[in-house]
């Protein structure tokens, strides 16, 4: 009869032996809180998600860049204020022909990757030649087309790597010969697809076209960035720690850096109250107007480059009428959303690219004005909305869309008098829906790469994979291929502002915002600087564990 | 005994085939594919991609390929991690089965008692009280009780990490959060079940007889009180073990959850059926376990058996 008992207090006994047995062995050393950190000069910093990869080639996010932009240095770098400026990266200086069609580099002497080799202009020619190559699965391959030939090799219509316009001149001069006139090309060169990878690595561990990513892994990484990759523990952390092969490493201050893949920004708040990070990637939307006035010193608010948008299906009635689409764009009170809605200080958009680019003249072309609205339906053959269709504006599952959602539907049904509705699908059925154009209206975005608006104009020429509205405009796509020949700065942003002139009238796309990032900071954290890319180069950062500066 | 096991077995094996097949097919005709995205890549560069992983054969082709892949143990590479889902789960895994185990053992470890008290003195305040508390336990989601301990212990008081996987305190927030929301039913349950047997005759016997009063409690009633707690444990238990989405994002735990879910979301192929086959066994681990356990304590079962 106790026979039972004594097989299960036996059988507890040994869940709590093996429990103890697993708490003693522990995962490691825990990790330094913010104080600890800071004194050590570490910092710990929220990354939202756990990278997919830290392949420079194969990255396509933001999470990956924040990381793979310390491990890894292009010709240009990220200037630590301003993303208008070059800043000399493994480039030392550079000269371009007189129409900025063939770009000349010379390579600093001191350039090291993380295991000594020298980064040699060779390097860069078998990087690139990697990302074009027909065998490898580049997602951001589009990036490198500006260059000779290059979209012809990675399509298999050239064969030879010798006829696309990279080369070595010398062991530490590189020509790039592009396809035209490109004045923004710097500008280009600081996204992470143009950076080199280290060859002998890449042969080492699978080769070229190995899917596994082996080479990314800490044992076997090498870089030529100011950190070098010390540790990765999937969904916990990626450590870097300084790397003392960088060229400008007496400049790097910071020992370390912790990448968290936080997801849940309620979860990052609370590791920053409690003290285990120094920047958040987020902050919850429900805070913002509390922090704002109560914790200025914490809270951050700064331009982003980016879109909040409403695409319009422009290939079926009533959307395919521009006078419906121009009434739908000036019923939202734009100024209302952000302030109500969004909450965290966003541009109301007056455009769809947001402003911020030097010398670029932004048009003024939308605005709130519910009586032109109206006029407008009514011109269009709706007088207050009657017999307008039912459409669905399409967002995909997030609390946060769904309450702009919910807004502007209910500012479209009282203004016009029409009747749209909330349509919500999961992130991947959303993606399919919008571009099989299986919808009426959809929620979108778009995150510039560089700092050059054909970032934000190039993707609306006809049959673009990104365009996903069905607008076609023939002047619009002659006036971005233009653009994207033009010789001059002047040339190239007269060409794109007036592009941007025909999209802003034809409006198949609804710009509500531009973004802003929301971040907490720790007042520790120093040589930081409000980006619009949000690039913040890793090496001009430090921690002031002074009293005086401590706030949190 | 062992025919019985056997069969079992055989039904298992069948019950899980069945579930890789469903499964495949389901994520392949859901829409989008692991490779959409708001950023479209060129459709070349797309093809590429879909041509290496083996997606661009027919359907029952790639279910063929991945059957055999499958015999050979590997489960394939994840179109989102540089890992393959054979490493994910590796790693993912124990940690998830050391958070489900003290989440039982809280669970248990309160829930019982609990329920037995409650049992005994029932329609009093020590069978009131605890119940009512059970009540709003089983009430409150993980996703509300998880924030409010991280808070108070994590945020206030300062005594705890309100997240990570690091340290072994690191353990005790999460599996409360878990080990509560269980520990409710479970006395629940408990009450239940004892209540049940002490109204039956043989316990009125040995009342009679004079047996003390804490020898018939735990002699003769908590042995039939406590089967339909195990009946329950059965699938509770693959639930706790395999992870729990929400608790593992609250206190950033690098546990199945989380795999689970964003590899459904990712339509990452090869790790939703991992993940999937993985819980599977899991489940028919444990139910089969449970169906052992309820023969060597329940006579009546046995008796049947032979």
């Amino acid at each position: 009869m106790k026979a039972w008992i004594g097989t299960i207090s036996g059988l507890a006994g040994s869940i709590i032996a093996l429990g103890l047995v697993l708490l003693q062995s522990g995962c490691g050393q825990g990790i330094p809180d913010a104080d600890t950190a800071a004194a050590e000069g570490i910092l710990l910093f929220g990354n939202g998600a756990e990278p997919k990869t830290l392949d420079p080639q194969r990255a396509t996010g933001v999470t990956e860049n924040r990381i793979i932009s310390a491990l890894v240095e292009g010709l240009i770098a990220y200037h630590p204020t301003d993303d208008n400026l070059p800043e000399p990266g493994v480039a030392e200086s550079w000269e371009a022909s007189e129409d900025a069609s063939v770009w000349t580099f010379r390579l600093r002497e001191d350039a090291r990757w993380s295991n000594g080799d020298p980064v040699t202009a060779e390097d860069f020619v078998y990087s690139y030649e990697r990302m074009l190559n027909p065998g490898f699965p580049g997602e951001y391959a589009q990036m490198l087309y500006v260059i000779e030939n290059a979209e012809a090799y990675n399509a298999g219509r050239v064969t030879d790597f010798a006829e696309v316009g990279v080369e070595a001149l010398e062991e530490r001069i590189l020509r790039i010969r592009l396809v035209g006139p490109t004045p923004y090309f710097l500008n280009m060169l600081k996204h992470y697809s143009w950076f080199p990878v280290h060859p002998a690595t890449i042969e080492a561990h699978g080769g070229p076209f190995d899917m596994s990513g082996a080479w990314t892994l800490p044992e076997n990484f090498v870089g030529n960035g100011a950190f070098v990759l010390e540790d990765w523990q999937p969904n916990q952390y990626v450590l870097l720690t300084r790397s003392d092969t960088y060229w400008d490493r007496e400049r790097t201050r910071l020992s370390g850096v912790y990448f968290f893949p936080v997801e849940d920004s309620n979860t990052e708040k609370r590791m920053f109250d409690s003290g285990l990070l120094h920047l958040t990637s987020t902050v919850p939307t429900n805070d913002i107007p509390r922090l704002k006035q109560e914790r200025p010193d914490i809270m951050n608010i700064d331009d982003y480059l980016g879109t909040y948008f409403y695409r319009l299906n422009v290939t079926q009635e009533p959307l395919d009428n521009p006078l419906v689409r121009k009434a739908l764009a000036f019923a939202i009170d734009r100024e209302a959303i952000v302030e109500r809605v969004a909450l965290g200080d966003q541009k109301p958009a007056h455009a769809f690219v947001p402003e911020g680019f030097m010398n670029y003249p932004s048009p003024e072309r939308l605005g709130y004005d519910p009586e032109q609205a109206q006029a407008l339906l009514a011109e269009a053959g709706y007088p207050g909305g009657e017999g307008f269709p039912e459409l669905y504006l399409l967002f995909n599952t997030s609390e946060g869309h769904r309450k702009i959602a919910e807004a502007i539907v209910s500012m479209w049904n009282d203004t016009l008098g029409i009747s749209m509705q909330l349509e919500n699908k999961e992130w991947k059925v959303y993606l399919d829906a919008q571009s099989h154009l299986d919808y009426d209206v959809a929620r979108a975005g778009w995150i510039g790469d560089y700092m050059d608006p054909i970032t934000f104009l190039g993707m609306f020429t006809t049959g673009n994979g990104n365009n996903d509205t069905g607008w076609s405009n023939e002047r619009y796509d002659f006036l971005i291929n233009a653009a994207r020949r033009s010789e001059s700065e002047a040339e190239h942003f007269a060409l794109l502002h007036e592009a941007e002139e025909i999209l802003m009238k034809e409006l198949p796309v609804v710009p509500l915002y531009w973004y802003t990032r929301i971040y907490l900071k720790d007042p520790r954290v120093r040589g930081w600087s409000p980006k619009l890319l949000d690039n913040h180069p890793m090496k001009y950062l430090y921690l002031d564990d002074r009293a005086d500066a401590a706030g949190n | 005994m062992f025919k019985f096991i056997a069969r079992r077995l055989v039904q298992a094996a069948f019950v899980i085939f069945v579930i890789i097949t469903v499964t495949f097919f389901m994520v392949r005709f859901a829409p989008g594919d692991p490779f959409s995205a708001e950023r479209k890549m060129p459709e070349h560069i797309k093809e590429r991609l879909m041509a290496h992983y083996g997606l661009d054969q027919p359907v029952l082709v790639q279910y063929g390929n991945y059957l055999k892949q499958l015999a050979r143990g590997d489960l394939g590479p994840s179109f989102t991690e540089t890992r393959s889902v054979n490493q994910i789960l590796a790693a993912s895994f124990p940690v998830s089965l050391e958070l489900g185990g003290w989440a039982l053992l809280i669970a248990l470890g309160i829930g019982m008692p609990i329920g037995i008290v409650a049992a005994v003195f029932r329609n009093t305040l020590a069978d009131y009280v605890p119940m009512s508390l059970a009540m709003i336990g089983i009430c409150l989601p993980t996703f509300v009780l998880g924030p409010i301990l991280a808070l108070v212990f994590g945020v206030w008081l300062g005594w705890l990490n309100v997240s990570g996987w690091f340290v072994p305190s690191d353990r005790i927030l999460p599996a409360l959060t878990i080990g509560l929301v269980y520990a409710a039913v479970i006395a629940r349950i408990t009450r239940g079940g004892m209540l049940e047997i002490l109204s039956q005759d043989f316990i009125r016997t040995a009342i009679a007889k004079g047996v003390p009063f804490w020898r018939v409690i735990v002699f003769h009633t908590l042995k039939g009180g406590l089967l339909p707690v195990i009946s329950f444990l059965g699938p509770a238990l693959a639930g706790i073990i395999s992870g729990s989405f929400v608790v593992e994002t609250i206190f950033q735990i690098p546990g199945m959850g989380r795999e689970f879910v964003s590899s459904a979301f990712d339509r990452d192929y090869t790790l939703v059926l991992g993940t999937v086959i993985l819980y599977a066994l899991l489940i028919t681990a444990a139910n089969l376990l449970v169906d052992i356990v309820q023969v060597v304590l329940n006579p009546r079962l046995r008796f049947e058996e032979s």
